[in-house]
């Protein structure tokens, strides 16, 4: 019998830990990063995956994350340096036009909005960034300091749908944010405790009504936002939704978990962990709003040492991409998707 | 700088490790054990007096365990006393020896015998933090402190 989870192929360029890889919204493209200083391009040609562009002058410590716009044209990179850099992809090349500063020490995480209004940015010093930007991606401007975490902060992430912010910290707290209508003032509408230890990485749903973390504590907790009136009559103080962690799930992995993936065509989450492995979780068909149930389809050894990030491909279902310490990047394909 | 623990207590080295015939056999099966690992952090400079971390008593072989199946390390030290602000540096110079000096297989994890610190948590969490530590050493000033620690006595 095939394995649930295959590799397709292994690329082994980066020098030293592959801190993170993201996709290109076609799903043709992705990107990674690392220790190595270094950005390059993946696309894919016939069968196989392979490196159309190195990007090395962008920054002078490690790159810990890197992002594609949604309309596909722009890319932007987060460093240990201090600084955020915006590359413009023209064709098959990348040049760098902008660098963001403003952070004081390392850049931890960088996302565009789905709106392609705004730019978030989150650091060591404890701040998460929001960056407006003007037409063409010609500008950036500093729209909010949000400094609510009280250590730092690993991770941003935008609604699928709406400029909504969640971030992840060493404070063991999520947070949610939005624009108030009536000032423009950013505000932080949401804090999310249940953790009790950093949390790494968070992921959306595919309707954004539904959270995902993982955390040093070494599990998986599921959050839901229930809307101001909501059925099932949770309180929502501040006429605000309010999040509620629904489900946890424990005893699956042995050691800190960095990052977690919901695919939002198949609905499978994919965790990447400090024990070398990756884990497939599937809802099951039992599973409801308030009380969901999430089972392990599949546990594989991934790496040869922790695995950092793992990225589910926007268009081709089951095509999943993960990151590791080992200095490897594996395309995978999950059978079952 | 004025020092913290102006008199600390001074203990005895433990012995070389005796060579038998049987190191020079190549076809025994010798996993990392804890004595191997406590070799190579043991001579490793206090930052504060010119004496190891084997002679403060900071490390010690028994609060080292090594799991050879599933490929963890664990290692205690003891912080001279309990409000000791050098613990974290400590910590980092006692880890980054270990992640150069093994086989990157293994899962290290460098922590404070529980009870001898005030801030047991706090520099636990931090030393468990991978993110931090590859941060920390970009910092080059961090590292050349670092790299002090490291250096052994007859190298200064």
């Amino acid at each position: 019998m095939p394995q649930q989870l295959e590799v397709i192929q292994k690329l082994s360029v980066h020098r030293g830990k592959v801190w993170s890889a993201n996709w290109h919204p076609s799903g043709k493209m992705f990107a990674s990063c690392g220790e190595d200083k270094t950005i390059r391009i993946w696309v894919q040609d016939k069968d196989d995956w392979i490196m159309q562009a190195v990007l090395s002058d962008g920054h002078s410590r490690t790159i810990r994350d890197v992002a594609f716009s949604t309309c596909g044209n722009f890319l932007a990179s987060a460093s240990f340096d201090a600084t955020v850099s915006i590359w413009d992809k023209k064709g098959a090349a990348f040049e760098c036009n902008s660098t963001l500063e403003g952070h004081e020490n390392e850049v931890k995480s960088v996302a565009w909005s789905v709106s392609g209004n705004f730019l978030a940015t989150c650091s060591r010093d404890k701040s998460v960034w929001v960056w407006e930007i003007t037409q063409n991606c010609e500008e950036f401007d500093c729209a909010a300091v949000l400094n609510l975490h009280k250590q730092d902060v690993k991770k941003v992430i935008w609604h699928p749908h709406q400029d909504i912010l969640a971030s992840a910290s060493y404070d063991n707290t999520i947070k949610i944010y939005k624009e108030d209508p009536s000032d423009n003032d950013w505000i932080c509408t949401a804090t999310l405790e249940s953790h009790n230890s950093t949390v790494w990485s968070i992921a959306f749903d595919k309707t954004g009504t539904r959270l995902a973390s993982c955390s040093d504590d070494c599990t998986i907790k599921i959050w839901q936002q229930y809307e101001v009136g909501n059925e099932e009559g949770i309180i929502t103080p501040d006429n605000e939704p309010v999040w509620k962690c629904v489900c946890t799930l424990s005893g699956y992995h042995d050691r800190s978990v960095y990052d977690i993936s919901w695919c939002k065509q198949t609905g499978l989450i994919a965790t990447a962990c400090g024990d070398d492995h990756i884990r497939i979780f599937r809802e099951s068909e039992t599973s409801t709003k308030n009380e969901p149930i999430f089972e392990m389809e599949t546990k594989i050894l991934a790496h040869k040492q922790d695995v950092n990030s793992v990225k589910w491909c926007p268009s081709t279902p089951g095509l999943l991409l993960s990151t590791s310490d080992d200095g490897d990047i594996k395309l995978w394909k999950f059978n079952n998707a | 700088m004025e020092l913290e623990n102006i008199n600390p207590n001074v203990f005895k080295k433990s012995d070389e490790r005796i060579i038998t015939e049987k190191e020079w056999d190549e076809s025994c099966i010798d996993p990392i054990d804890a004595r191997e690992v406590f070799d190579l952090i043991r001579s490793i400079n206090d930052p504060e007096h010119p004496l190891t971390l084997e002679e403060l008593h900071v490390l010690e072989e028994n609060h080292i365990t090594v799991d050879n199946d599933k490929n963890e390390i664990r290692v205690l030290f003891t912080p001279t006393i309990p409000h000791c602000s050098m613990a974290t540096l400590i910590g980092l110079s006692i880890r980054v020896k270990l992640l150069r000096s093994l086989p990157s297989r293994y899962k290290i994890s460098v922590a404070i015998t529980p009870g001898t610190h005030t801030s047991e948590n706090a520099i636990n969490k931090q030393l468990a933090d991978k993110e931090r530590i590859s941060a920390s050493l970009e910092n080059s000033t961090l590292l050349e402190v670092v790299n002090q620690c490291i250096a052994s006595r007859s190298n200064r």
